[in-house]
C-alpha cells in the first residue's frame, strides 16, 4: 500500500492483518466443518468428535444422494432454469437498455419511468398469485423464469453503462455511414459491451440460482422445485408435513446429519466452484451500479 | 461499409413528431416493446389485484363475486394483535440491522485500504465477497450446523473442552436468536459492502495523502481528516438509501432461520403476509391490505430519503 507512505510494518499493520485474517476464517471455516462431516464416518459424528478434519473418509452420504436422485434431478432442472432465465434475461434487458440509453428517442422519460416504478412499489405478494393463477402460470417451470427475467435494478445499469461508453457521437457516424439502428446495436454496440453482458449475465444467474421463496409460493410439484427450496426442506423444515428426507433404501448406513451435511456441500458445490472465476465481473456491476443512472 | 447517408442527423433532440420518430427509430421502439410488455404484464397487471384489500375476497367467489367493504380490511388488521407484532418486529430488526449491518463494511474497507500487500489484500477481498453469493438455504443450513444447541460445532466445542455444561441456545432462545440472526445479517453483508466504499477511498486524490504526509499527519489523522471526508457521500447516500428499506422484510432470511421456539421474534411482516394469506387460504384479503401498507409505506420512505438527500446536497437516489 504506497499510501502507508512510512515503510515500517507496525504493529498497527499486525493486527489489521489478522482481523482480516480471522474474518477470511469464518467464511472458509464453516464449509471446512460440513465437507468434513460430509465425508467422515457416522459414528465420529454422533460422537461430536469432527471440526475441520475428516475421520474414516467415506463416500456414502454422496453415494446415497445420487441413488436417491431427488437432489440430483433438481439440480440439472435448476441448471436448467438458470439457463433459460439468463439467457432470455440479458436479451430483455439489453432491448430496454439500449434504446432507453439514447437521448434521441422520444417518449424516454415516459418509459424509463414506466420501468422504475416497479421497482419502488411492488403490489405485493397476494395480488401476485392472483395473477400468476389468473395466467395460468401457478405450478409451470414458466412461473420462475418469466416474471422475473426484466428486473429494473439490472436494467438501470445496463442503461448507465451504454450511456457512458457509446457517445452519441459515435453512433451517429455510424448512422451517416448508412448503418441501420439494428446493425448498430449489433456490429458496433454488443462488441464493445461484453463486460456489461457478462456481468448482468451473472446477476441474473446467481439471483435465479438463489432465489427460492417463488419455489414455495407459487409450485406445489415438488419436481418443478428449486434445489434450494429442496435444501431448506431437508435441513431446515421442522413440520414432518413438508420434511423430505432421502429414501430409507438408498441411504443405508449413514445418519441424518451426515447426510444432511453432504446435501449442503452438494448444493453449495457449483457456486463454489464457480465462484473464483466470475467474482471480477461483478465487482465491476455493482461500481457501475453505484454510478446514478 | 455501409451507403452514406445525409439528410438528417440522429442527434436531433426529441422535438420531433411522433411519426417521424417511429419512422426514424422503429427498430429501437420494436425492441423496447418487449420488456415494456413484460413490465406491464406481470408487474402493472398485478397492481388491479390490490383491490381485494378493499374487498371480503373469497377464492371461491373470485373478483366478481366478492363484496366490497371499503377500509373495513385496514381496520381489522390495525387492531389484529398478530399484525402489530409482525410490524413492532420487522421496525425493530430493522432498525437494529441499520445500527450493527450498516457501519461494518465501512469499517472493513478502511481496514481493507490499510492492508500492506497486495496479493493478500486481493485474496482476502475474493473469501470476503463469498457470503454475498450463497443462499438463505445455504447459509441457514450451515448456520444450524454451526450454532444447534446439541450438535452444533460450537457447542460441541464449548462442552467438549469442559468451557460449558451444557451448549448455548443460539437459535432457540429468542434474545440469542435475534444476535444470531443480526451476526449472521452483518457476516451476509459486510465483504460485499465494502466494494462500493473501497472504490470511493480509491478515488480521493492521492495528493491530498501526501500533503498530510509532509506536514507529518500518522495513519489516523490521515483516515479521520481525508479518507473518512472523502467516502461521506457515499456513506449518506447509502445510510439514506437503507432507511429507505425500513419498511423491508424478506421472507427468505426470516424463514430459513426461523423455528417454532423463536417464534415471537422472527414472526415479521413477510412471515405474516404469508401465513395470513397463501399458507391458510382464508386471509386474502388481510395479507393483501398489510402488503399494500408495506408497499405504499416503503414508497413514502424512498420518496423522503430522495428529498432528504437532495436537501443535503447530496444525489438524490431516483
Amino acid at each position: 500500500m504506497k499510501r502507508s507512505g512510512i515503510k515500517k510494518f507496525t504493529f498497527v499493520d499486525f493486527i489489521i492483518m489478522l482481523i482480516i485474517t480471522i474474518l477470511c476464517l469464518t467464511c472458509i471455516l464453516p464449509f471446512l466443518h460440513v465437507l468434513s462431516k460430509s465425508i467422515s464416518d457416522s459414528s465420529h459424528v454422533l460422537a461430536k468428535k469432527i471440526y475441520f478434519w475428516p475421520k474414516d473418509i467415506n463416500f456414502e452420504a454422496y453415494i446415497a444422494i445420487f441413488k436417491d436422485g431427488q437432489l440430483t434431478h433438481s439440480m440439472l432442472y435448476s441448471v436448467l432454469v438458470t439457463l433459460i432465465f439468463t439467457v432470455l434475461g440479458v436479451i430483455t434487458t439489453v432491448m430496454a437498455a439500449w434504446p432507453l440509453s439514447r437521448k434521441r428517442l422520444k417518449g424516454r422519460t415516459v418509459f424509463t419511468f414506466i420501468i422504475m416504478f416497479t421497482m419502488y412499489f411492488g403490489a405485493g405478494l397476494i395480488p401476485t398469485y392472483l395473477l400468476y393463477s389468473n395466467l395460468n402460470l401457478l405450478n409451470t417451470m414458466w412461473v420462475l423464469i418469466l416474471p422475473l427475467i426484466f428486473a429494473p435494478y439490472n436494467f438501470l445499469i445496463m442503461k448507465t453503462y451504454f450511456q457512458s461508453t457509446v457517445p452519441d457521437s459515435l453512433e451517429e457516424s455510424a448512422y451517416l455511414d448508412g448503418a441501420s439502428n439494428t446493425q448498430i446495436l449489433l456490429k458496433i454496440v454488443l462488441p464493445i459491451s461484453k463486460p456489461i453482458l457478462a456481468t448482468i449475465a451473472l446477476f441474473l444467474a446467481v439471483g435465479r440460482w438463489n432465489a427460492y421463496e417463488d419455489s414455495k409460493f407459487f409450485i406445489t410439484s415438488k419436481s418443478l422445485h428449486m434445489i434450494q427450496y429442496l435444501l431448506s426442506m431437508m435441513v431446515l423444515s421442522v413440520s414432518d408435513a413438508e420434511k423430505i428426507s432421502i429414501s430409507e433404501a438408498s441411504a443405508i448406513t449413514t445418519t441424518p446429519e451426515v447426510i444432511q451435511a453432504a446435501a449442503i456441500m452438494f448444493v453449495s458445490l457449483p457456486v463454489l466452484c464457480i465462484y473464483p472465476f466470475v467474482q471480477k465481473y461483478f465487482v465491476k456491476g455493482v461500481m457501475i451500479g453505484a454510478i446514478k443512472g | 461499409m455501409f451507403k452514406r447517408k445525409q439528410n438528417y442527423s440522429i442527434l436531433a433532440n426529441t422535438h420531433i413528431s411522433w411519426k417521424k420518430a417511429l419512422k426514424r427509430d422503429w427498430e429501437l421502439y420494436l425492441l423496447l416493446s418487449v420488456p415494456l410488455l413484460l413490465t406491464i404484464i406481470f408487474k402493472y397487471g398485478a397492481y388491479p389485484g390490490l383491490r381485494i384489500a378493499f374487498m371480503n375476497y373469497l377464492p371461491a367467489k373470485g373478483y366478481e363475486g366478492s363484496e366490497w367493504v371499503g377500509f373495513e380490511t385496514f381496520r381489522k388488521v390495525f387492531k389484529d394483535r398478530d399484525f402489530i407484532i409482525a410490524l413492532r418486529n420487522s421496525l425493530i430488526f430493522n432498525f437494529l440491522e441499520v445500527i450493527v449491518s450498516f457501519p461494518m463494511p465501512i469499517i472493513l474497507a478502511l481496514m481493507l485500504n490499510e492492508l500492506r500487500f497486495a496479493r493478500f489484500k486481493k485474496v482476502s477481498q475474493t473469501i470476503l465477497y463469498l457470503p454475498h453469493f450463497l443462499s438463505w438455504a445455504i447459509i441457514a443450513s450451515i448456520a444450524y450446523t454451526l450454532f444447534r444447541t446439541e450438535t452444533g460445532l460450537i457447542n460441541n466445542f464449548l462442552v467438549n473442552v469442559g468451557l460449558r455444561e451444557e451448549g448455548i441456545p443460539f437459535l432457540t432462545k429468542n434474545i440469542h436468536w435475534a444476535a444470531t440472526y443480526l451476526s449472521i445479517g452483518v457476516w451476509a453483508g459486510m465483504g460485499w459492502g465494502s466494494i462500493i466504499y473501497l472504490s470511493a477511498i480509491t478515488s480521493i486524490n492521492e495528493e491530498l495523502y501526501e500533503a498530510a504526509m509532509i506536514d507529518g499527519a500518522g495513519r489516523w489523522r490521515r483516515m479521520w481528516h481525508i479518507t473518512l471526508p472523502g467516502i461521506k457521500p457515499t456513506i449518506i447516500t447509502l445510510l439514506i438509501m437503507t432507511l429507505g428499506r425500513l419498511m423491508g422484510s424478506n421472507y427468505e432470511r426470516l424463514s430459513s432461520m426461523g423455528n417454532v421456539n423463536v417464534k415471537a421474534v422472527q414472526y415479521q411482516l413477510a412471515i405474516y403476509i404469508y401465513e395470513k394469506g397463501l399458507a391458510s387460504g382464508s386471509g386474502f384479503s388481510k395479507a393483501a391490505a398489510v402488503g399494500l401498507f408495506q408497499s405504499f409505506v416503503g414508497l413514502l420512505l424512498v420518496l423522503a430519503s430522495d428529498r432528504f438527500a437532495k436537501v443535503l446536497g447530496e444525489d438524490g437516489l431516483i
